[in-house]
């Protein structure tokens, strides 16, 4: 084990991917001789070379319309959208053409590739540099949407989105980029479409999913140490494939189910895993399902007001006390 | 007042001696093949036998032919919703485009696509792409592929005069030319984007081949109804790209010969245009050179006999292909063959 930040974990999971399959290459904005603007991808271009990690112009639908034709003939082509923002000048690639091709040509293509983009709040770059837009993706049908809290799932899922034979958009948020955590050394894969059952109590279930993430971990803390409510939380990690099993067992043991989401409340995950559990778990719970959201409003720039806006500890707690007690 | 397009140079030129016979023959008959399965699309249509949308390429013969026969094997092909004859022309059976038309079973894709879609990735035809621009950078990542992997392969995208004017054809343009990849980008301009001239809604005159320049790329226009033309061209462009020189950019001007589309009666083009341009019918006029090469009328009569009985023989195997089963709706979505989201 070794302790990584989440961006290195990035690029350990890019590196160990490179080296395993020279059909991987690794294209995007300022990704090459700059490391990408997170610094996610340093030193990549040195160890594989201008052929395999390649810088574009600021063109989102070549980008990705380049990503799909590649894996479309034989690559397995990672792609870079600096930040998911920027899903709106290319969403035709992404929801009409590499989301339905497989169907539409009755199985004929085959569209191994992984998009990875920068998502969500609390770096204070205004509304268009901000948003998570996770629940964009999970509407469509035929993308696999994942997105991880943890460095060590940084590093295994990214490997496994790598391998898998589906596209998949892999959303990594950016104020976690310098967070550390317990990364395995060597090859490290995690399988898609597993929560992560990060703790254990016995009043509440917390489902979080990325920067939410370490938010409800605090908030489980505090209610433990200060209101004596003791709360599971789930790391959600991937939202399609959906791991419905394992929410719907820990809502069961606890009875209750809060769900903390960065998107804009309107059909955030949130709401689907609500409704699941609620058409599916309803006589095993013990008061309403709470979702605890961002408002449904642009998320502003000033410091102050991101964080009035984005759900917090405090909020977890407050929500939290609000059911239980 | 729609300005006309400036006639090819090459258009004036003589029949070149380099296209063997052999090689003119299949010309022609690829032509009126395409002109069948588009006539017998538009009659199932008007039988009621064809649902929802089609857009024919009747008159835009040439350009499909010209490149299909130039194409290799393994080469790879991306078009638009108006696709019909660039599919066929990589090998796919009559009967399985009628069958995709169709909606059933014996269709390329058993109806999941449907005329908008038509894909056959073991011919290399790799999608029908009904979204204005989307299939150009997609054709660019192929030849990304294809370079990557040095198999010399060619990718070749067809799109209409209206994709001019939309981001991902200059998205994907200024990609492949700073990538250098091996990709031929054709604009087929019929002179309207739907229903509206493209001189109306275009800064230039020639909507692809004026905007050459801004890429380093050289203006290449040339008549699309020439289908000797057109096949020189595609080969040069096809060398260059295979070569590493490169992409090319080519217009090739020609003329559809109905509507946009099923619902479309084309009543928007002025009645000399139309024509003008029935009178340059890229079929009649090949059969015509063809004569004055001293090509015998037998064989180009046998040739239009074989093809009509080929069509006629598709079409009663498409026709009486049953529904596809309903479970096929339920499959594909993944690589696994499933639709499933959840566990």
């Amino acid at each position: 084990m070794a302790q990584l930040s989440y961006r290195e974990a990035v690029t350990e999971a890019l590196a160990q991917e490179m080296r395993r399959d020279e059909n991987v290459v690794f294209i995007g904005e300022d990704v090459a001789a700059a490391g990408g603007v997170f610094k996610t991808t340093v030193g990549l271009l040195e160890e594989f070379g201008p052929d395999r990690v390649r810088d574009t112009p600021i063109s989102e639908q070549a980008i990705l319309g380049a990503t799909m034709g590649a894996a479309m003939t034989g690559l397995k082509p990672v792609a870079e959208i600096m930040f998911s923002d920027f899903f709106a000048v290319c969403w035709d690639i992404v929801a009409n053409q590499i989301a339905k091709t497989r169907y539409m040509t009755d199985g004929q293509a085959e569209l191994p590739l992984v998009i990875r983009s920068g998502n969500g709040g609390g770096v204070r770059f205004g509304a268009q540099h901000s948003q998570s837009v996770e629940n964009w993706a999970m509407a469509v049908p035929g993308l696999k949407v994942v997105a991880p809290a943890m460095p060590a799932d940084v590093k295994g899922l990214l490997a496994a989105s790598i391998r898998d034979p589906d596209p998949v958009l892999f959303f990594e948020q950016k104020a976690l980029y310098a967070a550390k955590g317990e990364v395995p050394d060597g090859e490290h894969v995690e399988p898609l479409g597993t929560a992560s059952v990060l703790r254990s109590g016995s009043d509440v279930t917390i489902v979080a999913l990325a920067l939410m993430v370490p938010r409800a971990l605090k908030a489980a803390e505090e209610l433990e140490a200060q209101h004596g409510i003791s709360a599971t939380v789930v790391d959600v990690r991937s939202l399609v494939p959906l791991d419905t099993q394992t929410i719907l067992s820990e809502v069961a043991k606890t009875g209750r189910l809060v769900t903390v989401e960065e998107n804009p409340r309107l059909c955030g995950w949130g709401a689907e895993i609500s409704s699941i559990v609620a058409e599916e778990l309803f006589w095993d719970l013990d008061g309403p399902i709470v979702r605890v959201t961002t408002p449904h409003i642009p998320l502003a720039a000033a410091d102050s007001l991101e964080d009035a806006m984005l759900p917090s500890a405090d909020k977890i707690v407050a929500s939290v006390r609000e059911l239980v007690d | 007042m729609a300005a006309k397009p400036k006639r090819a140079a090459a258009a004036k030129r003589k029949p070149q001696p380099q296209i063997d016979a052999a090689t003119r023959l299949k010309l022609y008959r690829t032509m009126v093949e395409c002109r069948q399965l588009e006539q017998r699309a538009h009659d199932l249509f008007m039988q009621n036998l064809i649902k929802g949308t089609s857009h024919l390429a009747l008159g835009q013969e040439a350009v499909a032919a010209g490149f299909g026969v130039a194409m290799r094997e393994d080469d790879y092909t991306f078009c638009t919703y108006r696709g019909h004859n660039h599919t066929y022309v990589r090998g796919v059976s009559m009967t399985a485009i009628l069958g995709e038309l169709m909606g059933n079973s014996a269709g390329l894709m058993r109806g999941k696509g449907g005329s908008m879609h038509l894909t056959s990735v073991e011919h290399g035809a790799m999608g029908s792409y009904a979204i204005i621009g989307a299939h150009l950078p997609i054709a660019a990542g192929a030849a990304w592929s294809a370079q990557y992997r040095g198999t010399e392969q060619v990718a070749v995208c067809f799109f209409g005069d209206g994709t001019t004017n939309i981001g991902a054809f200059h998205e994907a343009i200024n990609f492949a030319v700073v990538w250098k990849l091996p990709v031929v980008f054709v604009c087929e301009n019929n002179l309207y984007m739907e229903y509206t001239s493209i001189y109306d809604v275009t800064a230039v005159r020639n909507p692809a081949a004026d905007r050459a320049s801004a890429y380093g790329l050289e203006p290449i226009l040339i008549d699309g109804n020439d289908v000797d033309v057109v096949y020189e061209t595609a080969e040069a462009a096809l060398e260059r790209a295979r070569s590493g020189g490169g992409p090319s950019l080519i217009e090739a001007v020609t003329y559809r010969h109905g509507g946009h589309s099923r619902a479309d009666p084309g009543k928007y083009r002025p009645d000399d245009e139309v024509k003008e341009w029935l009178g340059r019918d890229p079929v009649p006029m090949y059969r015509e050179r063809l004569l004055g090469l001293d090509i015998d009328a037998a064989d180009l009569d046998r040739i239009d006999a074989e093809t009509l009985a080929m069509i006629d023989e598709a079409t009663e195997t498409a026709r009486n292909a049953p529904l596809p089963d309903v479970d096929i709706a339920w499959i594909d979505v993944w690589a696994d063959g499933g639709a499933q989201w959840r566990n």
